[in-house]
């Protein structure tokens, strides 16, 4: 039951892994039970991605390619939900669109 | 370790000591750690329940950042190093400030223009826990808890829950102050001038307030002994409640009016009408409490109590404002405020606020027994002005159809000049002796100022020589003359008065049993 899964994915929202944009993304990694860690270079230091102070202490700007790597039950299905949400720019898009 | 003080409020109250003289809003570190950080949970939950209710009515953007807000306070990577320092011996305010600020310094360094921004919700979610931190020391007062410091201001007494016990212990203060009035009425038990009461105490505390001192960690024997005499007292109070309900009458069957002194409408849903002869003084400073009060609102509040009061009469003081009770926008500032423009000077000085009063007055009267007093009358002269005025109100609201009723209106007798010349003042319908400022100005002692407490004594041959000429001149000119000051009140004062020729006595709801015991051992 030793699952583990990593995955990188490039921020394109405009400010990076923001305020909301973290509240979402951390609410979505605790919704797992897999550990999940995230770190803006490969070589780490790799921050709990479920706390939000951890996330946004990370301080991710846009461009940033960010490591997400998980282990125990459901670590794939966890990196997988997550990559998502980074690539539709955390359902925000639209407010982008709207203020561009 | 027994301190001695001065008896205010009679009663005995055992608990834990809360000290009074905190800073409003600053935040009280606990005994222990495991409190620290009770209290820091406590504050981050209250914090977070506050913006949860704001996230209900926001709108998209804002509900945005208070869901920020709220994520990092439930996050416990935030509160964790706050935790930390609390377990290394630092109050929950000083760890709190130490991680939030250390998080803040990050932000602030960020190359980012938008995570340095982020610096200024950090700050905020900073002082939201700050303020519930502050906030829950105000009102963390243990129940049944004996208030101590150098005074407590009357809001502090009327904002706590005294349904469970407690006492209040003053080094300074007096048995005269509102507070001490508020005390009586309510029967908190209540102890002033503890002189040496000195640095902080914590712990459990023992309240003698009938002998009046304060006992600080006491040993099991100490315990014992308070227990019996609260005990006692709580018996001889049971007795006293024997004569309530009964009309109060003198070892040689002289009959005695005793009537109830209230400061809020509400004073009166705890007392039954039938155990007093009415109403023998209503303040009306709680309307001028934080803003005037309109005429409808002084309106329904007189109203209360005349209705309440049925056929017995209710004696209701215009506004007694200014003294060692100051009204933002209506009371002026002064060096010597006991001397100043205090009373019905102040009334007649501001007459458009006077005349509202005058008018739900008027109104009020025809719901009951109303008789109207001026406070700090002085002269012939100022009982004319205010009587004319009211004539005014009355022929208005005549005009304009409005029901209405022109009470008997009457004087406190409590500038000496009364007392000594009462002669001025054969027409006014009735005198009501104010007891405690009557004693203050003839003894040049303030009420409020316990280093000059033992000057303040109603059994001075001077007090008591006014207040039996007065008794005189009102039986030879057959004016009714009561007393409303806390010697009306006083088990020990009760048979001077009635020696002194007072036949009407108004007493705090509190003291009526004791009041009526009183009399009844009194062989005049």
């Amino acid at each position: 039951m030793s699952a583990s899964a990593e995955a990188t994915v490039l921020i394109t929202h405009a400010v990076g892994l923001h305020a909301r944009p973290s509240v979402k993304f951390t609410k979505l990694a605790k919704s797992f039970a897999a550990e999940v860690e995230v770190a803006i270079a490969a070589n780490g230091p790799w921050f709990d991605a479920k706390s939000i102070v951890k996330v946004m202490g990370a301080k991710a700007p846009k461009g940033t390619m960010l490591h997400i790597r998980a282990k125990g039950d459901g670590a794939s299905g966890a990196v997988k939900a997550l990559v998502d949400l980074v690539q539709r720019n955390f359902d925000e898009d639209a407010d982008h669109v709207r203020s561009a | 370790m027994r301190i001695e003080g001065i008896p205010a409020s009679p009663g005995y109250a055992e608990g834990p000591l809360f000290d009074l003289n905190q800073p409003p809003a600053s935040y009280k570190a606990k005994a222990s750690a495991a409190e620290e950080k009770a209290a820091l949970e406590a504050a981050i939950g209250k914090a977070v329940a506050r913006l949860a209710a704001l996230v209900e009515t926001a709108d998209g953007d804002a509900a945005g950042i208070l869901e920020f807000h709220i994520a990092m306070l439930e996050d416990d990577a935030l509160s964790g190093p706050a935790f930390a320092s609390i377990g290394s011996g630092q109050p929950a305010d000083v760890a709190w400030r130490a991680a939030l600020d250390s998080e803040i310094a990050g932000y602030e360094a960020s190359d980012q223009d938008y995570f340095r921004a982020r610096a200024a919700d950090l700050r905020d979610i900073r002082d939201q826990v700050v303020r519930a931190l502050s906030e829950d020391s105000e009102v963390a007062l243990p129940q049944g808890a004996i208030l101590y410091g150098e005074d407590i201001a009357p809001t502090r007494f009327l904002e706590t829950d005294w349904s469970k016990g407690g006492g209040i212990a003053l080094k300074r203060g007096s048995t005269a102050s509102h507070v001490a009035m508020l005390a009586r009425s309510r029967g908190v038990p209540m102890v002033v001038g503890l002189s040496a009461l000195a640095g902080t105490f914590t712990g459990l505390a023992l309240l003698d307030a009938e002998r009046g001192g304060i006992i600080f960690s006491p040993s099991p024997a100490e315990v014992e002994a308070f227990r019996q005499s609260a005990s006692s007292f709580a018996d001889r109070q049971g007795a006293a409640r024997t004569f309530l309900t009964e009309p109060a009458v003198t070892k040689a069957g002289t009959a005695v009016r005793v009537q109830v002194n209230i400061a809020y409408p509400s004073d009166v849903d705890g007392i039954d009408i039938a155990t007093c002869d009415g109403v023998g003084l209503m303040r009306t400073e709680f309307l001028f409490g934080k803003a005037l009060p309109d005429e409808e609102t002084q309106y329904q509040a007189y109203r209360k109590v005349l209705e309440w009061a049925g056929d017995k009469p209710v004696t209701i003081r215009t506004v007694d404002a200014g003294g060692d009770k100051p009204v933002p926008g209506f009371t002026v500032e002064e060096t010597n405020p006991f001397l100043g423009l205090r009373g019905i000077r102040l009334s007649l000085a501001r007459r458009e606020i006077f005349r509202v009063q005058i008018r739900a007055l008027l109104r009020a009267a025809v719901h009951g027994n109303l008789k109207v007093m001026f406070p700090m009358i002085a002269t012939p002269d100022e009982y004319s002005q205010a009587a004319a005025l009211f004539a005014q109100e009355q022929a208005i609201l005549a005009a304009q159809g409005v029901a209405h009723k022109l009470p008997p209106l009457g004087i406190m007798v409590e500038v000496p000049s009364v007392a000594l010349a009462p002669e001025g003042f054969s027409d006014v319908a009735f005198f009501s002796i104010g007891s405690n400022d009557l004693t203050q100005y003839v003894m040049a002692a303030a009420r409020d100022n316990a280093a000059v407490a033992h000057l303040n004594s109603v059994h001075h041959p001077a007090v008591l020589r006014l207040i039996t000429a007065v008794a005189a001149f009102g039986r030879d000119k057959r004016i009714p003359v009561s007393l409303c000051g806390d010697a009306g009140g006083d088990p020990a004062a009760i048979p001077t008065l009635l020696e002194a020729g007072l036949r009407d006595l108004s007493v705090a709801p509190a003291q009526l049993a004791m009041a009526k015991a009183a009399i009844a051992g009194v062989p005049v």
